[in-house]
């Protein structure tokens, strides 16, 4: 009942669009997400979407036309990348504030200057603050399975709340797997349809939204998303179950994965496609009869990290992997959101993969020794090179 | 339609938070008449939005939308989307034509949210986009604009010694727009309701992009007594300063010819964006009146 299609990333998540029958889709391309537009046009103009796809100027554009029909009651979807993500900057607060549930695909790739269309993820972690809820997946599979949870939770009374897919730049996005389509019927079966009560522009009932907030109410506002992340926690989780329950594919508890935690001393929190080549070496090192270990994080925001904490609880040595680099602070965002809470631990900071450099699997099996010694609260630079 | 016609009912409620005197505040008003109870509004940020707005408050009958200043455009694209869609899927938002107005001021139209407009002007959206110009940023407190007239005088534009205020004519806005290629583009005044109402209603029924500019004075920004707001609009069409036009198909139209067109001065005079102006530099002025008045055929 289920087909087997060996697709990219961007495919898969132009399919898992379309599998949750969007009503309106607003795109503008940039390198590597183009794919994905691409394929989601090619869906309307076959008629095998029935959408409006609106062809905008400009990612600006772009997310505020999702807000727009978001907020008019359709199932708004969208896609972009790095310089196209911080174009969004400005409306993706809006987007948030607005509370309108649209999701929306993010290739990961590095921001100018120097122009690079590589593989980071400092775009989406540069849009830590906006109100967005953040997914990262691990392989194409997790696209399409995350891009449909992804319209579940965002939809959810308790939360309704925009929701980003984030898909590592060419590694995922330009590389073929084979990725598990569910039926249609089964997808929408799960998901349902947004129907929203809280805000409608309807002229039947007329309503005001975007309104100016004066000190009196604004900082309410922003409790209210809080809230909502907190909200968010259990919905992301039991969308999750649900999921594996109705599909059959689970991901650790949804919001973050534990591999081989139990009985290893060095551990690596990492997100991403990264995770793959890490769990390769871990069972590797299994079969030497070394226990390393892997946390990885499929929910950046909210941030689960009393889970974190738990599923760390064994670790002693703590290597935190960041694709991205709050410069002047020589730390990624990742070790700063995670550290502070593992003060029992030693944490170190690995900054790898900058702008699409190559991350080896050496470099992995290096990173496990290398937390051992290293001192506790360093920031260390993989893979750079030396003059 | 002619005034009685007009629908007494107002979509456009008392008790906003406008000057005394604001003719922004005209413009919304006369245009949801037009246009009736089957519209949303999407509204970029500036004078309109905040007056309009304050939460709990809101002055708008319909329903109403802001996301960002230089976006309305965008916004409306993405609404008009929706409306089709829910239609077309699911029967939302039933059977009777839902228009769909995006209002700017001329600096969310003309400036920073040209490239929104004319990308919606492109695709043809079936919207309605009323710039509401009052020549000026008024939100933020009396800025130039790029629809900032020759040598008025703004905060980033003052009158000095050297400087004789906004060195650069107005941005064309209708032409620019007319050159998309739309069915239909006007401008109208305030201080000619029927006109613009007309106008609205006319551009509502138009499937596709249709553009209104709408000449809207502001007691704060031009400086002037409050209740002279109707006057002036009135006598900038009568100088030939703001000529009432549309532009259906490709096809202009000049809606009103005044018998005789009045010296700029007795526009000029009344306002303090123009103080300044010494009597050789009202004269360049007029001058840039003649032209475009002979260029219109006023
Ligand atoms: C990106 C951005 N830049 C600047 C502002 C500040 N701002 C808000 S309204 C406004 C001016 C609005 O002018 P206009 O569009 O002419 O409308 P008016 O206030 O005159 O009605 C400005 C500069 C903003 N909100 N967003
Ligand atoms: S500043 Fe001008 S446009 Fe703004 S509210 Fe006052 S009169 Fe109206």
């Amino acid at each position: 009942m289920c087909e087997v299609k060996v697709i990219t990333g961007t495919s898969a998540a132009a399919e898992a669009a379309k599998l949750a029958d969007v009503d309106v889709i607003a795109a503008y391309p940039i390198t590597p997400q183009t794919t994905c537009v691409e394929k989601l046009a090619d869906f309307v103009a076959n008629g095998e979407l029935n959408a409006e796809y609106i062809k905008v100027e400009s990612e600006h554009s772009a997310m505020s036309a999702s807000i727009g029909a978001s907020a008019a009651g359709a199932r708004a979807f969208t896609a972009t990348s790095s310089q196209g993500l911080a174009l969004m900057h400005e409306v993706l607060f809006a987007a948030a504030g607005m509370r309108v549930p649209v999701v929306m695909m993010n290739a990961n790739r590095a921001l100018s200057a120097p122009i690079n269309i590589w593989n980071d993820q400092q775009d989406s972690l540069s849009q830590r603050d906006t109100g967005w809820i953040q997914l990262y997946a691990e392989d194409n599979q997790e696209v399409l399975d995350l891009v449909i949870q992804a319209f579940k939770i965002a939809e959810d009374e308790k939360v309704l709340l925009p929701v980003m897919v984030n898909l590592d730049g060419f590694i995922l996005t330009h590389t073929v797997e084979p990725v598990t389509l569910p039926k249609q019927e089964n997808v929408l079966d799960f998901i349902g349809t947004y129907e929203p009560k809280h805000a409608y522009l309807d002229p039947k009932k007329p309503m005001t939204q975007g309104a100016l907030g004066d000190p009196n109410y604004y900082m309410e506002t922003r409790y209210a998303i809080e809230t909502a992340m907190e909200n968010a926690k259990k919905v992301i989780a039991d969308v999750h179950d649900a999921f594996a329950e109705k599909f059959n594919r689970a991901y650790g508890n949804g919001l973050i994965e534990s591999y081989n935690l139990e009985k290893a001393e060095n551990v690596i929190v990492a997100m991403g496609s990264i995770c793959g080549t890490i769990k390769d070496m871990i069972d590797l090192k299994k079969k030497e009869g070394v226990e390393i270990g892997l946390l990885k994080i499929r929910c950046y925001r909210p941030l689960p990290i009393e889970m974190i904490k738990d599923a760390l609880k064994n670790a002693k040595n703590v290597a935190i992997l960041d694709k991205s680099i709050s410069l002047g602070m020589n730390k990624g965002a990742i070790y700063a959101d995670v550290a502070s809470h593992l003060k029992d631990k030693k944490t170190v900071n690995y900054i790898v993969g900058l702008g699409g450099r190559d991350i080896t699997p050496e470099d992995i099996l290096g990173i496990y020794d290398d937390v051992e010694i290293s001192e506790d609260g360093k920031t260390n630079w993989i893979g750079l090179k030396e003059e | 339609m002619t005034g009685s016609q007009f629908p007494r009912e107002e979509l456009f409620a008392p008790g906003h938070r406008g000057c005394a005197g604001c003719g922004a505040a005209i413009v919304a008003r006369l245009a949801l008449k037009a246009a009736g109870k089957n519209t949303i509004v999407a509204n970029a940020t500036g004078c309109l939005e905040v007056m309009t707005t304050p939460y709990p408050e809101t002055a708008w009958r319909v329903p109403w939308i802001h996301v960002a200043f230089e976006n309305a455009a965008a916004v409306a694209s993405g609404v008009e989307g929706a409306v089709a869609a829910l239609k077309r899927k699911r029967g939302k938002y039933g059977e009777e034509k839902v228009n769909v107005i995006a209002f700017g001021g001329d600096g969310g139209t003309a400036d920073i949210g040209f490239q929104a407009l004319s990308g919606a002007m492109e695709r043809g959206h079936d919207m309605v986009y009323i710039m509401y110009d009052n020549e000026a940023y008024m939100n933020t407190g009396v800025q130039r604009s790029g629809s900032t007239p020759l040598m008025a005088s703004t905060t980033t534009s003052p009158a000095g010694s050297l400087i004789r205020g906004e060195t650069m004519p107005k941005k064309n806005m209708p032409m620019i727009m007319a050159a998309h290629g739309i069915p239909y583009v006007a401008t109208a005044s305030i201080s000619y309701p029927e006109d613009f109402m007309n106008k609205v209603k006319k551009a509502c029924e138009i499937n596709g992009p249709a553009f209104i500019q709408v000449m809207q004075p502001c007691t704060t920004g031009w400086g002037y007594p409050a209740d002279k707001t109707i006057e002036l609009g009135r006598l900038a069409v009568e100088t030939g300063v703001w000529p009432l036009f549309e532009i259906e198909n490709g096809e202009f139209k000049l809606n009103y010819k005044p018998l005789k067109r009045k010296p700029i001065e007795e526009y000029l005079k009344v306002q303090k964006r123009y103080r300044h102006l010494n009597p050789e530099e009202i004269s360049v002025i007029q001058k840039t009146i003649d032209m475009k008045c002979d260029e219109y055929g006023l």
